[in-house]
């Protein structure tokens, strides 16, 4: 499941990206939403948004190009946005102007855990997606109070701290183990992951690897960050197993 | 769902507060909410936090009468409660040496923060070097600027400053280079919050570690007095002071609370901080509070001549008191905080922190709308020594 800054560098590049991926790279494609303050994101993609923002990029333009090239995308597309942005314009309106666009699904990384019974009936009306963040912290108590409230997949932290490139990954099949016995729904596994053979670690025992800092990465180091982009997911998507 | 049947009923006040944060903090912020419930029940944690008050930081502070204040005003008797004279010289040593303490029952041992003006800053360096703690600080290379005494304060107390040159390199930012710290330390580290900001438990443990000053002013006004005060007047950043000397006299109808806001340099956005003046409902640094965002929800740039007030952000309490309408809240500018900084000086011969020098501008407002028979207190949070510096760029050598 690759990662974008939505709008990064422009808008324009964005739209390059979804057109050009090949369905056998990916079947989910996660848009960021640029955010002024993302405490959960590494430099990489913290760096990104501020871009993306200093070019004008709003929610608004990412809603236009996802209604304007959703009919010719067969993959799925779910959005990461902060809850700031959400909550500002009233989090039902929201998620319904997202769910008009052409999002399938979305992911809230700062959701309070306390308010999302209030937004689950417009996502289940709209029957989007809806992922919360389980980290390793995450207590079984807990575990037990997020599941259920998830929707599509689980998005599993691979580590605590944030976004960004690590040479090593984690053993994540402890936590796999965890969440499986108590959902049924696909797990998708992301925080660090950064090449090909995490890729293909993550799903020898989880069912997604999320990529973002190292795609972002090579589009910040390129002349052409569209082009860049889609060599790095093709590159990564090799982490596949061949039936996927 | 509704209100009573949320989790953590007591992180909010009425529609603000909460826990917004990556799943990643939640457990640290119940392993906090549980060492501080049970450090609550334990007479051994409020005697040693009291004696640390009293024999380290030198509470009680006195409240102090201000002759020629209230002469300059014309109205109401004027009452510095003397927060300045607190160690470290800011009422923010208050809530450090409470939050070092629970550090250590967690068995922590580094502790993070982030400052804007310093103080908060200066007093946590202070309270870890008290406990043997190590310390990291988050700051903004602009308040860096500003505040450089600050800096060299932090250091010799064996801190670490972070310098952070995001963003508009201010109080936001340093919020947000820490929580990402955080985000990454959570395990070893604990992070003290400098206000009542943040996700529960913070907005309410920071208040609670403050409160000492409003429990302080009732025992002091009627001593002094006879009575409770007709006003009490703090300046509002995050709003620590004012949580802190308000929150006792919430129950008190007769005393009137006014917070103070960085009007910076008039009211058009990105020129003050006046956050429960202008802003309106939204999510930043963890709650649900009234913010200074624009209409997609993206942090607007704030402006105040006070780098503690310089945050597009307010506590969850504060907002909750502003829309029940118990606590009434202004804006000052810049240059009138300017004005009462040197007032206050010349006239009772105590330089205030330019954050307290809001307080002060509003109090004398509303002290000459006031009858000669009524009393006044204005929370005198910190002391000016750290903007001299500031202070002289910005008037000149006084010649």
């Amino acid at each position: 499941m690759p990662f974008v800054t939505a709008g990064y560098p422009d808008i324009e590049t964005t739209g390059a990206i979804l057109s050009g991926l090949d369905p056998s790279w990916a079947d989910i494609i996660e848009l960021g939403i640029p955010f002024s303050d993302p405490i959960a994101d590494g430099p990489i993609i913290a760096a990104s948004m501020h871009e993306a923002l200093q070019t004008g990029v709003r929610p608004g333009h990412v809603f236009e190009l996802v209604r304007s090239i959703r009919a010719d995308i067969p993959q799925g597309l779910v959005a990461m946005v902060s809850t700031s942005i959400v909550e500002r314009s009233g989090a039902v309106g929201f998620i319904e102007e997202a769910a008009r666009a052409g999002f399938d699904g979305l992911i809230i990384p700062d959701v309070d855990l306390d308010r999302v019974d209030e937004i689950l009936p417009t996502i289940d009306a709209h029957e989007m997606a809806f992922s919360l963040l389980v980290a390793p912290s995450t207590t079984d108590a807990r575990l037990e109070s997020i599941l259920p409230r998830c929707r599509g997949f689980i998005y599993m932290l691979a580590r605590a701290g944030l976004t960004g490139i690590r040479s090593e990954l984690p053993d994540i099949s402890p936590q796999v183990e965890r969440i499986r016995r108590l959902t049924d729904l696909p797990i998708a596994v992301g925080f660090g992951i950064s090449s090909a053979e995490h890729v293909s670690t993550v799903l020898a025992h989880a069912d997604a690897a999320i990529v973002g800092s190292a795609i972002v990465r090579s589009m910040g180091t390129s002349d052409d960050p569209a082009a860049a982009a889609l060599d790095t997911i093709r590159a990564l998507s090799s982490g596949r197993p061949p039936t996927a | 769902m509704t209100m009573k049947e949320t989790r953590h009923i007591d992180g909010w006040f009425g529609e603000f507060g909460g826990r917004y944060v990556p799943e990643t903090l939640v457990t640290a912020l119940d392993q906090l909410e549980e060492a501080w419930a049970e450090a609550k029940s334990d007479p051994e944690f409020e005697l040693e936090f009291t004696s640390l008050l009293r024999d380290y930081v030198g509470r009680a502070t006195p409240l102090t009468h201000a002759p020629r204040l209230t002469e300059h005003a014309g109205g109401a008797n004027i009452w510095l409660k003397r927060e300045d004279l607190a160690h470290t010289g800011a009422h923010k040593i208050n809530n450090t040496i409470g939050q070092a303490l629970l550090t250590r029952r967690m068995g922590k041992q580094r502790v993070i923060a982030e400052t804007g003006a310093g103080q908060h800053g200066v007093a946590t360096a202070t309270a870890c070097a008290r406990f043997g703690l190590e310390c990291e600080v988050y700051m903004g290379s602009e308040d860096v600027r500003r505040q450089s005494l600050n800096v060299f304060r932090m250091k010799l107390l064996g801190a670490k400053v972070n310098v952070v040159e995001d963003g508009s390199c201010t109080l936001k930012d340093a919020t947000n280079a820490a929580m990402r710290n955080w985000m990454e330390t959570v395990d070893t580290t604990h992070y003290i919050i400098g206000s009542v900001v943040g996700p529960h438990p913070f907005p309410t443990l920071v208040r609670t570690f403050q409160s000492v000053i409003g429990r302080e002013t009732r025992t002091q006004c009627i001593d002094c007095f006879g009575r409770l005060p007709d006003r009490i007047v703090a300046c509002v950043g995050g709003g620590s002071n004012a949580a802190g000397i308000f929150s006792d006299f919430i129950g008190d109808a007769g005393v009137g609370l006014i917070g103070i806001e960085a009007g910076g340099r008039g009211a058009r956005p990105g020129d003050h901080a006046s956050t429960l003046v202008h802003g309106e409902p939204g999510v930043l640094h963890g709650s649900r509070s009234i913010v200074l965002q624009d209409p997609d929800g993206q942090t607007s740039t704030v402006h105040s001549c006070s780098a503690g007030l310089d945050y597009p952000g307010v506590g969850p309490e504060h907002a909750h008191w502003h829309v029940e309408g118990r606590v009434d809240y202004r804006a000052v500018t810049d240059q009138e905080a300017i004005d009462a900084f040197c007032l206050l000086s010349e006239l009772e011969g105590c330089i205030p922190a330019l954050e307290t020098a809001h307080a002060v501008a509003g109090a004398v407002q509303e002290a000459g709308t006031m009858h000669r028979d009524q009393h006044l207190v204005i929370n005198l949070s910190g002391r000016g020594d750290k903007d001299a510096e500031e202070a002289r760029r910005l008037l000149g050598d006084l010649d």
